[in-house]
């Protein structure tokens, strides 16, 4: 379809027009991120339980965690996600190269936070530290750690999933930008992108005290 | 008194749509046709009333298979002791019909079928808000229904469709995790369907159409597509955690690392009572529509019924636990979750008293679809007042697992639900294919289906109440006779099911041809749209004249 | 660089000057560092309360700021508390239950049948049976706790 300036390309033909489609694309993610808090927030109920249930397990299991790790990673999502804010706020001023540029940065810490976690994991396999079944560590005091490494495992693990989703649809958005898709005219799919981005952060936000920092 | 119409009622500025083309004086091409011929244009659509077919047809496979296993569990029972199956076999039969059934067919079904065809008409928009979710939102259920029904060859599992710990994560040997991989899958279909709807409502509705002057049938819609963001998302983490037990023994349900079987219980039932909400809901917007346009009258209590359908769309995520009374829950939790229970039986009861007091005075036409909606509102209310019954902690301290609660779930679900699908059906099949049905044989139908699900069903309250448990593959021989009613009954059940589908497939080819506004009713799809609906559903932009159900102001203009 | 006038970008959105995110982002860098100091120090139970606190304002300058939620339409804020608001359901009902089971692992054994005996960990029979005691006619379980137990201890029933 030809493009105009009262049919752009980027028009779907269903809606009336952009500012339509735009406020359509933000209240279908916001919802979807209520789905994710909903996700999420069985685990963070089940961890709510479980501790209420057994404090000294907890806090002789979350040793076993390295907050100076925890923290670090902390701080890279929560930069990875100022970057990705300075990476919208330039489209919107129509800039698409610091905006790129900003992206990647994004992507780049996000994957440090995954090699981060990385290093945790196979730390906790070489131990024996590992959920339920598999778990085979001796070196916590009280009984019966299983659930804690289940239930840090299920929530950093399933953490780690939705950041590996995010760094491939950040990517995408990178490609898109390099296109010259974006600009102040349009930059939905970034805004969208990064709200979800702005999510995974929260997550980890509540993650780290509740597992590396039991009292 | 009655009321004094102050003016007489005006004909409609907004002309019937042409379903024939003036210059070619043949049917208008519409979207059947448009959009291209052939499995790929259909496999590849946008168009959400083409999704909206394809999920029909699957659907309808659906219904088809949980049903079979319906009839062989009955047939099993006939007598006690083996008639066919063993114990376990018998103990599959049952789980796979009732996950066939929940999950594949009825939390889809209206929402799928009926919701994708007619909300954006109802709303006089073009299509949903992201037409390719809608399409992905279909190859979803088609997937994970893939994989349910794999797990039925691999080794059906025989856990029952609630999928209880400890046995399902630790002892049954069969293919759990296939089945609620499957159920996973099944609810990412759910969830993109209720975003969909939700944003199409809040943004797609034509102008000079506010909340409070959409059908009731998109309230119903709405409310039912907020249960689903909310609560299918528990359902998924429920499913995953069992998984992972199951698979990795992570121990979160298991007493021998720490963990608690009934925890399972509660986050799965946190959602699945919402789920019966999703279920009936939609049904009840089908019934707000039908019970006005057969009975020519305004709707009573508009905004009651509105805020009814979000009242029942809040409260429900409140009362899960009266699943559990008998789980071994604390006093304080079951006394709440009893009083609770209460409390959501009232926004359900101030509909049926609104769509009664709308009969009133009505000008009541029996069609085929009023008919249906009528069978609603009898059999939805011995549905909901057993409910509250059974709400009653005391009572269902006696009642809990036997055959009460069965005929419970079955009056509002099949008596509820499915009675509302079939009346949907029956009212729009000459909107989706331009094709008027058979009455004669559509009415064998539904007499069919009437009696034999009251000879099915009302027969398990008595059985219930006398003590039979429910899930048993055999049962004493003074249950026999009431058993035995039962099958019967079931069996005329699904030939009634059986006569209505055949008499649906047959009106699609070879229906009396229907005009854009057979029923003269009063909302966008009837008026502004040609049977079947163009492509792009409207000629030019849906106008807003006059309220859905202004039938005291309002001429319809009835096109056969 | 103004003053925080208000801006808007081509579209209407609101724009946020660079500083605003900075500063933002600068907060949250700090209040990490603070709940990493405070959870070095031992206040019991209120460890978890400003942990939680401290987590919670991080997560409202997420929500205001990076997500614009603070200028943009109110529809996204209330579907966002409604999801705290049920989440919260779940939390709170299901404890309700978990936190109040009361005592029902505390009962003390009572064999299903009569003449059972009960067997400790070393082998031996623990004690006499209890219906003996009390009168073996009595049939009446005081709670279904006691069955629970029992199953839990591995009857070796003698019938």
């Amino acid at each position: 379809m030809a493009e105009s300036a009262t049919h752009p390309q980027y028009l779907q033909h269903h809606f009336a027009d952009a500012v339509q489609q735009r406020e359509s694309s933000k209240l279908g993610m916001w919802i979807f991120i209520v789905t994710e808090v909903l996700f999420f927030g069985g685990l963070f109920a089940a961890y709510a339980i479980y501790r209420a249930w057994n404090p000294e397990i907890f806090h002789n299991a979350h040793t076993a965690l390295n907050w100076k790790l925890g923290a670090i990673n902390t701080m890279v999502l929560i930069t990875s996600s100022l970057t990705i804010a300075l990476a919208i706020r330039s489209l919107q001023v129509d800039r698409p190269k610091p905006a790129q540029h900003y992206l990647w940065v994004t992507l780049l810490l996000a994957a440090t936070f995954m090699v981060i976690k990385y290093f945790e994991y196979a730390h906790k396999f070489h131990l024996g530290e590992l959920p339920g079944k598999y778990y085979t560590y001796t070196g916590i005091e009280g009984t019966n750690p299983h659930v804690f490494f289940s239930i840090y495992f299920v929530m950093t693990g399933l953490h780690g999933l939705h950041v590996l989703v995010g760094m491939g649809v950040i990517f995408w958005m990178i490609l898109r930008t390099r296109r010259g898709e974006f600009g102040a005219q349009y930059y939905t799919p970034v805004e969208v992108t990064g709200l979800y981005w702005h999510l995974v952060d929260m997550i980890w936000i509540y993650l780290f005290p509740l597992l590396y920092l039991v009292g | 008194m009655s009321d004094t119409v102050a003016t007489a009622p005006i004909e409609s500025r907004i002309a019937v749509p042409k379903q024939i083309d003036p210059k070619t004086g043949l049917p208008r091409p519409n979207f059947l046709q448009d959009g291209g011929k052939g499995l790929k244009s259909w496999l590849f659509t946008l168009d959400h009333k083409r999704i909206a077919v394809l999920y029909l047809i699957t659907i309808s496979v659906a219904f088809f298979l949980g049903g079979i296993f319906a009839l062989l569990i009955r047939l099993e029972l006939f007598e006690p002791g083996k008639q066919f199956f063993n114990a376990e076999q018998y103990n599959k039969l049952f789980t796979l019909h009732g996950a066939i059934m929940i999950f594949l067919f009825i939390i889809p079904s209206i929402p799928a079928i009926l919701g994708n065809f007619v909300l954006p008409l109802q709303i006089g928009a073009k299509d949903v808000a992201f037409p390719r979710l809608n399409l992905a939102s279909w190859y979803i259920y088609v997937f994970g229904s893939l994989f349910a029904i794999a797990s039925i060859i691999i080794s059906a599992a025989d856990t029952g469709w609630t999928f209880y710990t400890p046995y399902s994560s630790s002892s049954s040997s069969t293919a759990v995790i296939p089945m609620t991989i499957g159920v996973f899958i099944l609810g990412f279909s759910s969830i993109f369907t209720g975003l969909n709807f939700i944003v199409t409502v809040h943004k797609l509705r034509t102008p000079g159409m506010t909340w409070f002057k959409m059908p009731l049938m998109i309230w119903g819609l709405y409310a039912t597509a907020i249960i689903q963001v909310l609560a299918t998302p528990v359902l998924g983490i429920t499913v995953l955690l069992l998984i992972l037990e199951r698979a990795f023994g992570i121990g979160i349900f298991d007493p021998a690392m720490g963990g608690d079987p009934v925890l399972y219980q509660h986050f799965f039932w946190f959602y699945s009572h919402p789920a019966v909400y999703i279920m009936i809901l939609p049904g009840m917007g089908i019934i707000s529509e039908l019970i006005t346009a057969f009975s020519r009258r305004k709707i009573f209590g508009y905004t009651f019924i509105a805020f009814s359908s979000m009242a029942i769309a809040l409260v429900s995520f409140l009362v899960w636990g009266h699943h559990m009374f008998v789980s071994g829950q604390s006093e304080i939790a079951v006394m709440i979750f009893s009083f609770l229970t209460f409390m959501v039986a009232i926004p359900s009861a101030i509909k049926v008293f609104n769509w009664t007091v709308t009969l009133y005075k009505g000008s009541i036409v029996f069609s085929v679809p009023m008919l249906y909606a009528l069978s609603f509102l009898f059999l939805f209310t011995i549905g909901g007042l057993t409910g509250l019954m059974i709400g009653t902690l005391s009572v269902d301290v006696h009642l809990h697992d036997t055959y009460f609660i069965v005929a419970h779930f079955h009056y509002v679900m099949v008596g509820g639900t499915v009675m509302a699908l079939m009346g949907g059906l029956f009212y729009w099949w000459p909107k989706i294919w331009g094709r008027m049905y058979n009455r004669t044989w559509a009415l064998v139908g539904w007499i069919l289906t009437f009696v034999g699900f009251n000879m099915t069903f009302f027969t398990q309250f008595i059985l219930g109440a006398r003590g039979m448990p429910r899930r048993y593959w055999t049962y004493l021989d003074q249950y026999q006779p009431l058993h035995g009613f039962s099958s019967v009954g079931s069996f005329i059940l699904g030939i009634g099911f059986l006569i209505s589908a055949i008499v649906l497939f047959v009106a699609v080819h070879h229906g009396r041809p229907a005009g854009s506004n057979p029923w003269g009713a009063l909302t966008l799809e009837w008026t502004q749209t040609t049977s079947p609906p163009v492509e792009h559903n409207f000629d030019g932009e849906a106008v807003y004249e006059h309220g859905p159900y202004d039938y005291d102001k309002v001429i319809p203009k009835v096109s056969i | 660089m103004s003053r925080h006038v208000e801006q808007t970008d081509a579209q209407g959105g609101h724009l946020s000057p660079t500083s605003t995110y900075l500063k933002v982002g600068a907060a949250l860098l700090t209040l990490t560092v603070l709940t990493v100091a405070i959870s070095r120090i031992n206040l019991g139970p209120w460890n978890l309360v400003v942990a939680m606190l401290i987590a919670s304002v991080k997560a409202v300058l997420v929500v205001l700021f990076f997500m614009h939620l603070l200028h943009d339409n109110k529809i996204y804020g209330s579907f966002f508390a409604g999801a705290l608001v049920f989440l919260s359901v779940l939390i709170i009902l299901t404890m309700f239950d978990t936190m109040d089971r009361g005592d029902l692992h505390a009962e003390e054994a009572a064999p299903i049948r009569a003449r059972a005996v009960i067997y400790g960990d070393d082998g031996k029979p623990l004690k006499k049976n209890i219906h003996e005691e009390k009168g073996a006619s009595e049939e009446q379980h005081e709670n279904a706790a006691a069955d629970t137990t029992a199953a839990e201890k591995s009857i070796d029933s003698t019938d």
